[in-house]
């Protein structure tokens, strides 16, 4: 049976990963991470789980650990945000390449300079190329599942890869939401016990990871991480099929809310997602066809499925919160990416809004739908990347 | 009447919002009397760490520089070697010198860089909310262990200014405290020295200042000066431990 519990995004994830009981655990605080890890300290205090906790001296430290430990052959968890995981950058490539399964919840949180604590999504957004997995997540509930389920799609035998689970810093993390637990047997059945692949101290068959490989075969080890990158679709989507037997919650690699016959959509991540489907309702209220797509899994990125699911639209945005200066928004970049195979695609634009934790409204969305429509009626795309919500 | 006690110039008149019984408060003061009567407020840039001494740009009245987490010694040297003329300080924690910033305090010291360090040794992390840092002592409950420190597996406490005085590139190093009036004065005179050693060309000057985190430690401000005299300064003894100049 799940229980019906009042609890913020930080809570909500500390609690799936004590019901997993991991191994072990780099701990390291920072904003708005630091409450989890916190946590998950008293449940080692309090003898709720058997990790090991490695109390480090920084994140970089900490993602060390975790390879050193899962290289080992244990289940591995950390978690951090923004600078944090700036600091681990080094070696995130080092967890992937060594295809270490470790498994890492991210509350997103702005990059330095100027220094800010709140919720954006520049963090992850810069670890995306790291060869992580990347699930994201809307609310507390989504965090929740998507951190059980992770482990399931990381420690996959066909997949051996990092996930990083992200949810928006303050608003998901610190915000007390309504959330169903599942049964603390339930989880440890669904995730399962942790299976070894080549682990370390296997004297009957010693091994190196991560050995020094130059022009003769790196280039082939890179291929491999882009193929197996390529099964974890597949895997995504069969472990959320198991998941629904198991809680009802369904998932899938994104989330498409009345898309089916929009003309006008918008395309945007984690918490920002909740607050236009209310402005979808509105509009549809109206009679006019809006809808939304929530992609959930950004890394690898569902391509194919994406412009399929987009393909009836005639305009859209694409809403980033985050910027790759002098370029588009992440997101933006990866859905121009998959219209583009397309015949007939859509108006485009990207929007970037919410940096550094300003306040996303309604009332931004409702702003953006109208100009869509304008769009889509035949209208002039003004321009083609824009900063909204923005003090003049 | 005569007037014998202002604001000093080198502190914004704008109230402090550290928390009550916080050290930080008065160490800003002390470093900005010293720099005030070195007359050096033209010529003086600090640099702030990460922590609760991340807002110390808006209390010094000079220019301030936001360094990334533990690197403050490594931007001061760059800092100082472009501006000789300048005095440069970086004001660091614990959690920003003695955790993250570990290698890049020892190496400014073994290059002998010319600058003044200050660090607030609170035995916390306090700004994240009092998870252990490397100075926590044994026994000492914090949010990451809440049975107290134990020394496994979490290790046992550092003491940076014992680790630096076997360096030779180090001038000056001396540890103080904030929780009495004696070692306050203390603690400026040490602070002015570090300065006067920068000035003079001396070379790498730390200064650790011991200060009370009643918040984290979850004491009153008067119970933290007590801790601080009954169970920090055994194991950070105040005084002296090393002076080249």
């Amino acid at each position: 049976m799940a229980k019906v519990v009042a609890v913020t995004g930080n809570e909500a994830v500390a609690n799936a990963l004590r019901q997993v009981n991991p191994d072990v655990c780099g701990i390291y605080p920072i904003t708005p991470q630091t409450d989890m890890m916190q946590r998950y300290a008293s449940f080692i205090s309090n003898g709720k789980v058997d990790t090991e906790a490695i109390l480090v001296e920084s994140e970089h430290s900490s993602m060390s650990a975790c390879i050193g430990a899962s290289a080992a052959g244990g289940r591995v968890v950390t978690a951090t945000s923004s600078q944090g995981l700036a600091l681990m950058w080094e070696m995130l490539h080092i967890a992937s390449g060594d295809r270490l399964p470790i498994i890492m919840p991210v509350v997103n949180r702005a990059l330095s300079a100027p220094l800010n604590i709140h919720g954006d999504h520049s963090d992850a957004m810069g670890a995306r190329d790291t060869g992580w997995i990347q699930i994201w997540s809307e609310n507390g509930q989504e965090a929740y599942d998507n951190t059980i389920q992770a482990f399931r799609i990381g420690e996959h035998m066909d997949i051996r890869l990092p996930v990083m689970v992200c949810m928006d810093g303050f608003i998901i993390s610190h915000s007390i939401e309504r959330l169903e637990y599942l049964e603390d047997a339930a989880v440890k059945d669904f995730v399962g016990p942790f299976k070894n692949l080549f682990p370390l101290l296997d004297l009957e068959k010693p091994k190196s990871y991560g050995p020094l490989i130059l022009t003769d075969l790196y280039h082939e080890y890179k291929r491999a991480q882009h193929e197996v990158m390529m099964k974890v679709k597949d895997v995504v989507l069969d472990v959320a099929k198991d998941f629904e037997k198991l809680s009802g919650r369904k998932y899938g690699l994104f989330e498409a809310y009345r898309l089916e016959d929009a003309d006008i959509a918008v395309v945007i991540l984690n918490s920002a997602a909740g607050t236009t489907k209310d402005v979808v309702d509105e509009l549809r209220d109206k009679g006019v066809k809006a809808g939304l797509l929530k992609p959930r899994l950004f890394r690898p990125f569902p391509y194919e499925e994406m412009a399929e699911a987009l393909k009836n639209t005639k305009a859209v945005c694409v809403m980033d919160r985050s910027d790759s200066f002098g370029g588009y928004g992440p997101l933006f970049m990866e859905v121009s990416s998959a219209l583009y195979q397309m015949k007939n695609r859509p108006a485009l634009i990207n929007k970037i809004y919410g940096l550094g934790g300003r306040d996303y409204l309604p009332s931004h969305g409702e702003m953006v739908f109208n100009e869509l429509a304008e769009i889509a009626a035949g209208g002039k795309i003004r321009a083609c990347k824009e900063y909204i919500g923005v003090r003049e | 009447m005569k007037k014998i006690f202002d604001r000093p110039k080198s502190l914004k008149r704008v109230p402090f919002r550290y928390c009550p019984g916080c050290g930080h408060s008065l160490i800003h003061r002390l470093i900005a009397e010293c720099v005030d009567m070195l007359g050096i407020r033209e010529r003086v840039v600090g640099i702030a760490p990460v922590g609760c001494a991340v807002f110390a740009y808006d209390y010094f009245n000079f220019d301030m520089l936001e360094a990334a987490h533990g690197r403050p010694p490594a931007v001061a040297t760059a800092l100082k070697r472009v501006m000789p003329d300048r005095v440069i300080f970086s004001y660091q924690g614990d959690g920003d010198l003695a955790a993250i910033g570990t290698s890049e305090i020892i190496h400014a010291a073994a290059r002998g860089e010319n600058i003044s360090v200050f660090f607030v040794n609170n035995a916390t992390y306090g700004m994240t909310g009092g998870q252990m840092a490397p100075t926590t002592l044994i026994g000492q409950r914090t949010t990451t262990t809440p049975r107290g420190r134990s020394s496994r597996p979490d290790g046992y406490p550092l003491r940076v200014a014992e680790l630096l005085s076997t360096i030779e590139g180090v001038t000056y190093l001396e540890r103080v405290s904030v929780d009495s009036h004696r070692d306050v004065i203390a603690a400026k005179r040490a602070i002015e020295k570090a300065f006067v050693y920068q000035m003079t060309g001396k070379g790498f000057s730390l200064v650790e200042l011991l200060s009370p985190c009643p918040t984290d430690w979850g004491l009153s401000p008067n119970a933290s000066l007590r801790w601080m005299r009954e169970q920090m300064a055994h194991f950070f003894p105040t005084g002296l431990l090393k002076d080249a100049g």
